[in-house]
Parts: structure tokens; C-alpha cells; sequence
């Protein structure tokens, strides 16, 4: 079987042999601290800008992934990359640094998810040995394309997130060793009418309900068969009603679900709910979840990163925000 | 436009959401309103007296108070101060003369990396171009309706 609904299954199953994540000094004293490679005590990381930061970030989580793999340069068929500015530039402009063929991914906060599906796609099917799924964002850059600038002086609504500092990537192969991609559900664009640009989580919940469920029927499993079924950057308000979504199709995920922006900072400032970002999937996923993976202590992750599809431009025009999440099945 | 439009919004969903939302603190809001707000006042009457002390009298009085203040606004937003003031203040770090100044300085910062004139100078009213649209044409309303009565 190779697809079922909107699932495809990857047979030959590719690995995730390598990972790698940065992160920002802010995420530093969360969990990503002790499991990210790099922590970064300036978020400007020697940089001009902090788009060049961001970049810089990218870069250095694709590299430290090929070198933590025992990989060199021409041992990559392809980079599956993409980021939240505008044109995608962390992205392309990570990618002019390396050797190999770059394919530009965006799904906004759910490109982590979509990279690695797309990666595996392609290893699976033969026509490459690995790939580098990878991406990342930036509190400041973002900050400044779809809100105020940074000294501006305004209050924060209590349903907003922060956008998490940070890049992540893996390497997936096809070798013998390491954490085997087994599935990937393809997300639909899902929109239920949010308008608030401050409350993400809201407008993010129906579109990660619906690719779980979706995951869910296709494979015949329930949630009970998942250690851990992960969320991109729903915050701790969108994982509430992502629950009661769930719930009420028959779906229970409220003893298994965890969500990467729920749990990726120790309050310390007013996030309010949490992370979000491509980042924060990235980062989260790349160190903490698939070390604990290597060790043995989840043996079948289900992530969904989940998106906001949305431009300043769309916003601005009063269109409500469309979402995506693409999920993969993880397994040890 | 295809799609999605008002008539199509899931509003069972959107009341739903209404109910989980977190409420915003008003009172709290208001009160640091009024107090980061008051405070702010305070200083501008402080610098008053002191300016007129050294014998500033009328509108020049008026005036030097102001860019007093515009100066400390810009001053505090280039030292990174008054975005950590203003997230705490609800509104009452925005409503003065300071906050005119930091909704000024901030882009003009923050898109200088953009080059000084298509970064710095263009973006640079960005927040607060809206604010002396408005402030204009409010000030012509006002001024016609004074003429006439």
C-alpha cells in the first residue's frame, strides 16, 4: 500500500540519521538548553541583522547536521529548506553557502514537517541517498515583517505567542540506522474564519484536528498508539481546543499530546502562550524529542507541525487565515 | 475573491474560540495606564517648572517642555528601555508625547538596515504616519467648525 486518503506510506523507510538544532538565548534556558548544539548568547549571532542572523542559524543547523551524520558535502542529494520571510530568504540564502541541489519549502510554521515528508518522499522512492530537511526563525525578523518594530512600545494581547529564535534540520537517508519516517500525511488548507493575527492557536487548531483525524483513519491506528503525538506551535490556548476538536470527532489526545511552543520556554517574560515560529517545531524536534527518540524513551512519535498561511498583505485586507499542518509518523 | 468569505465563517467555532480566550486584564491595564501615564505627566510638569525657572514663559515654555520630552522618548527607545516600559504600562506609555516619539524612533531603528533613505527615512512613519493623517485633518475639522460658530 502505498497511499491511503491522504497518507502516503514510505516503505523502504528512510531515516532521520543525523539532527542538529540552534537556538537563541532566550529558548536557552527552556529545554532546549541542555539538548540544543548550539545556544546562542546573542541573538544577533556576530551579525549586522538579524536576517543575517537568522541565516547564519540556518546554515550552521545544516551544517552541524551533515557533520554529526559523518557526512561530507557531496554526500547530499538535496536541501528541503524553507523559513518565514518573505521570498523565503534564510532559506536560499543558506542554501547559495552549499553545494547541493536546494528545493525552496514553505508552509509557514509547518515547513519542518512538510521538508521532512518531501525529503522522505524522495529517498524513499530511490532518487536520492539523503537529504537535509531543515528550517528556522527569528523573534526580531519576524517580528518586524508581520507586527511593530521591537522598541516599539506596546502591550502584548494575552492570546499571542513569541516567536521562537532558532534553526533545526536532520539528514534523512537511506541507511540501516537511525529514527525511520514510516508515514506522512499530506495537510488540506483549513479555514475556519479567524481574522485575529494575535490568536494563531485558534486559527491553527481546526487544521491540525483535521490531519490528525485524517492520519488517524488512513492508518487505522488511534492515539492510544502513539508515545507522543507532537504539535508544532499551537500554544497552550490552540492545544486546548485542539483537544476539544479532537474530541469531539472521537479522537481522545489529551493523555498523549504535547505541543513544541507549549513547552519550549520556561515563563520568565509574558510569552502568554507559548512559542511559535518554524523555529519552534525545528528546534524542539531536532534536539530534545528525537535525542529522547535515540534513547529509547519514545519508540513512536506522530508530528504535526501545524502553519498559519497568512501575509501582512491578506491580513491587512481583512481575509481571514487560512492553515495547514502536514504530520509524519516517527518510529524507532 | 473565491472561497472564503463572511458568509462562510464557521461561527460556531468563532463563539466557541470567544469563550476559550484568555480575557485581557482590563483593570490591571487600566490602572498601569494611569499610573505609567501619570507618572509621565508628572516629569513633563517637573521639566515645566524647571524650564520655567531659568525664565522660559508662554509658548516657548510650552515648547522646550516638549522637545524635552521627545528627546527622553527617543533617547529611552534608542537605549531599548521604552518597549520594556510600554509592555507593562497597557496604554499610558503610548498616549503621551513619548510614545509619539518612540512610535517615530522605533522603525526608524529598526529599517535603517534598509539603507538611510529607502530604510530609515521612508519606513520611518510607518506607525505613526496614520496618527498625523488623522491629527490633521481632525485639526482642519475643528478649526473650520471654530471659524463658523
Amino acid at each position: 500500500m502505498k497511499k491511503q486518503g491522504n497518507t502516503i506510506f514510505f516503505k523502504n523507510e528512510p531515516r532521520i540519521t543525523s539532527f542538529a538544532a540552534i537556538c537563541g538565548s532566550k529558548e536557552k534556558v527552556g529545554i532546549l538548553g541542555e539538548y540544543a548544539d548550539i545556544t546562542l548568547e546573542d541573538d544577533m549571532y556576530e551579525e549586522s541583522t538579524f536576517e543575517k542572523a537568522e541565516c547564519k542559524m540556518l546554515t550552521n543547523a545544516i551544517a552541524l547536521a551533515i557533520k554529526k551524520g559523518g557526512y561530507e558535502d557531496r554526500d547530499i542529494d538535496a536541501l528541503f529548506s524553507g523559513d518565514l520571510l518573505n521570498q523565503i530568504i534564510s532559506a536560499s540564502f543558506a542554501a547559495r553557502d552549499y553545494d547541493f541541489p536546494f528545493m525552496g519549502m514553505y508552509s509557514a510554521c509547518s515547513t519542518m514537517s512538510e521538508s521532512i515528508l518531501m525529503g522522505a518522499a524522495m529517498v524513499n522512492a530511490g532518487y536520492c541517498n539523503r537529504v537535509v530537511a531543515a528550517t528556522g526563525s527569528h523573534f526580531a525578523s519576524a517580528e518586524r515583517q508581520y507586527r511593530f518594530p521591537l522598541e516599539q512600545g506596546t502591550t502584548r494581547p494575552p492570546q499571542s505567542q513569541w516567536t521562537v529564535t532558532g534553526a533545526g534540520g536532520c539528514i534523512i537517508a537511506a541507511e540501516d540506522k537511525g529514527i525511520k519516517v514510516v508515514s506522512g500525511t499530506m495537510g488540506k488548507v483549513v479555514d475556519y474564519g479567524v481574522t485575529d493575527v494575535n490568536n494563531m492557536g485558534a486559527a491553527m487548531a481546526p487544521a491540525a484536528s483535521a490531519t490528525l483525524i485524517q492520519h488517524f483513519v488512513d492508518t487505522n491506528t488511534s492515539p492510544e498508539d502513539y508515545d507522543l503525538i507532537l504539535t508544532g506551535d499551537l500554544g497552550a490556548l490552540g492545544s486546548r481546543i485542539l483537544k476539544d476538536l479532537t474530541w469531539e470527532k472521537g479522537f481522545d489526545i489529551s493523555s498523549n499530546h504535547v505541543d513544541c511552543g507549549e513547552i519550549v520556554y520556561k515563563v520568565i517574560e509574558r510569552e502568554f502562550q507559548g512559542g511559535s515560529g518554524a523555529g519552534c517545531s525545528a528546534t524542539v524536534l531536532n534536539s530534545y524529542i528525537l535525542s529522547k527518540m535515540n534513547a529509547g524513551l519514545y519508540r513512536r512519535i506522530l508530528f504535526a507541525a501545524t502553519g498559519a498561511l497568512l501575509s501582512t498583505v491578506s491580513s491587512g485586507q481583512g481575509e481571514s487565515i487560512p492553515c495547514i499542518s502536514h504530520a509524519v509518523q516517527l518510529e524507532v | 475573491m473565491t472561497g472564503k468569505t463572511r458568509e462562510n465563517y464557521n461561527e460556531n467555532y468563532l463563539n466557541y474560540v470567544k469563550t476559550q480566550n484568555p480575557p485581557t486584564d482590563h483593570f490591571r491595564n487600566c490602572l498601569s495606564a494611569f499610573g505609567v501615564g501619570g507618572l509621565i505627566c508628572c516629569i513633563g510638569q517637573f521639566i515645566r517648572y524647571m524650564l520655567g525657572y531659568i525664565g522660559l514663559t508662554g509658548d516657548e515654555l510650552a515648547g522646550a517642555t516638549s522637545i524635552v520630552l521627545i528627546f527622553l522618548g527617543c533617547l529611552l527607545t534608542g537605549f531599548g528601555v521604552y518597549d520594556r516600559i510600554g509592555r507593562h504600562a497597557g496604554a499610558g506609555s503610548i498616549v503621551p508625547i513619548t510614545g509619539f516619539a518612540n512610535s517615530v524612533a522605533s522603525p526608524a531603528i529598526e529599517f535603517k538596515t534598509e539603507g538611510w533613505i529607502f530604510g530609515m527615512a521612508a519606513k520611518m512613519f510607518t506607525v505613526a504616519g496614520p496618527i498625523i493623517v488623522f491629527g490633521v485633518f481632525s485639526g482642519v475639522i475643528v478649526g473650520l467648525i471654530y471659524l463658523f460658530i
